[in-house]
């Protein structure tokens, strides 16, 4: 049993410990000649700016957006969405280490969210996720991790896969599951929440 | 049978189109609506005392009432960011019935005088936001959203924005915060959203669930919708059951029947052999109830009266086969990862919590931690700026007093496994050691309390 480190303290923000770099020069606004940005992408961006009467709210889209391109919020990407909406980096390094579906460091192709929240958690979820945290090893494809509550309750324990709701899941469907995305079939067919029914059955008439 | 409302042949195929919502009678309020003037149409939804479905019951009516008159820019914003633990109903209404919201946000926005509406929905969710996506595509180009709606003088432009994974994010104000581009950190409250909410203008914030019984209210009627449910919890109720039950899912009730009837009768009850340990009657952030109040009327007021609280809707059902303290440690985990970290008694308060809980199971903790725990719940309740703590701090606080002994128990089975038992045996046996130091612990709390209330 180890013991629990008592000077463990909260924060959440990443890199809570880590000393400011005070050799850095401050955070400016890049330059569009020096910041090449994929057409496809600051289009992509600039409509999502056009929505709203204040074009900040377009922050959390535009990181979305460059996060697909890039596969994480690389400091490229990073880069690329602050020259496009005339931000610094540094604020959106802020919103980006905030949610939980922003990645701030490199990871695997397709995600596998895992929910171990106390639903799922009753219905096995732990010993899931560590299956196929253990199946998955290294594997650059996958990019396997424990989330909260996804909103699934009814098929626990389930997983999110590249944004795909499967459940409820065994020990017995994690090589197929693994398998079928790698192989890029849909994952589990029988199993994907698209297809469930509503389980009042008053609903059906 | 419950009359249906909003599950009413909710698996019809295509009825998240517009051409199977309109054939059964969808738009019809909308254009009843649009066609009363927008006191009258607060009118009936204050006649239908239909309160709020995300979790704080603040009656609708009321809520649309406090927006102020005149021209200027109000928005209205839809709070699809279901991510309270336990709860998946909004989940449903948006991936099989979207143009019931979209119907339901067009009217709300008519009585409100709004005219910007976002629908903020969880990232997670991708397979009904891009369901929303195609239907409000549809609404627009058959003229239910834009400009001068059915030749009218209403106007409502409508964005569905997606989150990023966060909790906080389903809080009203940290909502606000997110859709304007920052981290989603709550706001002191007064002001209130409808005086000072999104870009600091006037803004109506409502469930996915409340905006979709509109059409509904607006149909049959307020007085005709109050008729169901109970007289202060009317109407029906989207109900989401999970956990150990055997047939978790969505379900929809008249608010007021026995909590037996939707746990055992719609749910299953837990598996053959097993009973009821506890359960949450209002997703992971309420107060947990035990097997003895399964007779409880599920309605808001009965369970405010029980010490708990309806929240969102959401029963989560622990059996008899699972340790108090695996269900505390879990649920107090998730508050701690999701503390946006703005207050210290709910950013360092979640954190000590799990500790303590870590160290009841690594075999480090004395009865006294107990105390310390139950204390720490005390002081973070009501004195941040929302009520994430608190939501932590209830239900742990809750388990803490119903499951005590079985606490205490693990303790000391967890100090024996770790070869600890002669720590205790030198502050004394159990009951004596325990309790001097648990009543100075006491009595420190309760000083300290006082202190407090001047």
């Amino acid at each position: 049993m180890s013991a629990v480190p008592r000077d463990a303290h909260s924060s959440t923000a990443p890199g809570w410990d880590t000393p400011a770099d005070l050799e850095k020069d401050p955070a400016t606004i890049p330059d569009p000649a020096t910041t090449p940005v994929p057409d496809a992408l600051r289009a992509e961006i600039e409509g999502h700016m056009a929505l709203y009467p204040n074009f900040r709210s377009a922050i959390l889209p535009a990181l979305e957006a460059a996060q697909r391109v890039h596969g994480w919020c690389a400091p490229e990407a990073i880069e690329q969405v602050a020259c496009v909406m005339r931000l610094t980096p540094a604020e959106l390094d802020a919103v980006a280490t905030f949610y939980d579906m922003l990645e701030t460091t490199p990871v695997g192709r397709h995600s596998v969210y895992v929910c171990t929240n106390i639903s799922c958690s009753l219905c096995g979820a732990d010993e899931l996720y560590d299956a196929i945290r253990e199946a998955a090893g290294d594997d650059p494809e996958f990019n396997v991790r424990s989330f909260e509550c996804l909103g699934a309750c009814d098929i626990a324990p389930m997983a999110s896969v590249d944004g795909t709701y499967v459940g409820p899941l065994t020990l017995d469907d994690v090589p197929q599951l693994l398998d079928d995305i790698r192989a890029g079939r849909e994952v589990l067919p029988d199993k994907q929440l698209a297809r469930r029914p509503c389980a009042d059955s008053g609903a059906r008439s | 049978m419950t009359t249906k409302l909003l599950f009413d042949r909710i698996d019809e195929p295509g009825l998240s189109t517009l051409d199977v919502y309109q054939r059964r009678g969808g738009y019809e309020s909308l254009r009843k609506a649009l066609a009363m003037p927008p006191e009258a149409v607060l009118h009936e939804l204050e006649a239908s005392a239909i309160r709020g479905r995300g979790g704080a019951g603040f009656q609708m009516g009321k809520k649309v009432s406090f927006l102020p008159k005149g021209g200027m820019d109000k928005y209205l914003v839809c709070n699809a960011d279901e991510s309270e633990p336990g709860t998946f109903k909004d989940r449903e209404l948006m991936q099989k019935n979207p143009h019931m919201l979209i119907e339901g946000i067009v009217i709300a926005a008519h009585a409100a005088g709004a005219t910007r509406s976002f629908i903020y929905i969880r990232g997670e969710y991708v397979l009904q936001a891009d369901i929303l996506d195609a239907a409000l595509a549809e609404a627009r180009a058959a003229g239910f959203v834009g400009e001068r709606i059915l030749g009218s003088d209403t106007s409502l432009s409508l964005v569905v924005h997606r989150g990023a994974g966060a909790y906080i994010c389903g809080e009203e104000t940290g909502l606000l915060d997110s859709l304007e581009g920052k981290r989603g950190n709550p706001r002191l409250k007064p002001p209130f959203p409808a005086n000072q909410g999104l870009y600091q203008g006037p803004t109506l914030i409502n469930n996915v669930e409340t905006l979709a019984t509109v059409p509904t209210i607006i149909r049959i009627g307020g007085a005709e919708y109050a008729q169901l449910g109970v007289e202060t919890s009317t109407g029906t109720k989207l109900v989401s059951v999970s956990g150990h039950v055997c047939r978790p899912g969505n379900y929809e009730i008249e608010l007021g029947i026995p909590s037996r009837e939707i746990i055992y009768g719609l749910a299953g009850g837990p598996p053959a052999g097993r009973s009821v340990k506890c359960w949450f009657p209002g997703g992971s952030s309420s107060p947990v109830l035990t097997g003895d109040d399964l007779d409880i009327p599920y309605d808001f007021d009965s369970m405010a009266k029980a010490g708990t609280m309806l929240g969102s809707g959401a029963i989560i059902v622990v059996d008899d086969s699972t340790p108090i303290l695996d269900v505390a440690l879990k649920v107090a985990k998730f508050y701690r990862h999701e503390s946006c970290g703005k207050c210290t008694p709910c950013r360092e308060g979640t954190n000590w919590t799990v500790k303590m809980l870590e160290r009841i199971d690594s075999g480090e903790a004395t009865p006294m931690d107990i105390e310390i725990m139950a204390s720490v719940q005390e002081h973070i309740i009501g004195n941040c700026l929302c009520v994430l703590g608190d939501a932590m701090a209830m239900p742990i606080g809750s388990m803490i007093a119903k499951f005590r002994p079985e606490f205490e128990a693990h303790i000391e089975a967890a100090r024996a496994r770790a070869g600890r038992v002669d720590v205790l045996a030198a502050v004394g046996s159990g009951a004596a050691g325990g309790g001097a130091l648990a009543g100075a612990a006491a009595g420190a709390t309760t000083a300290v309390a006082a202190q407090g209330a001047h």
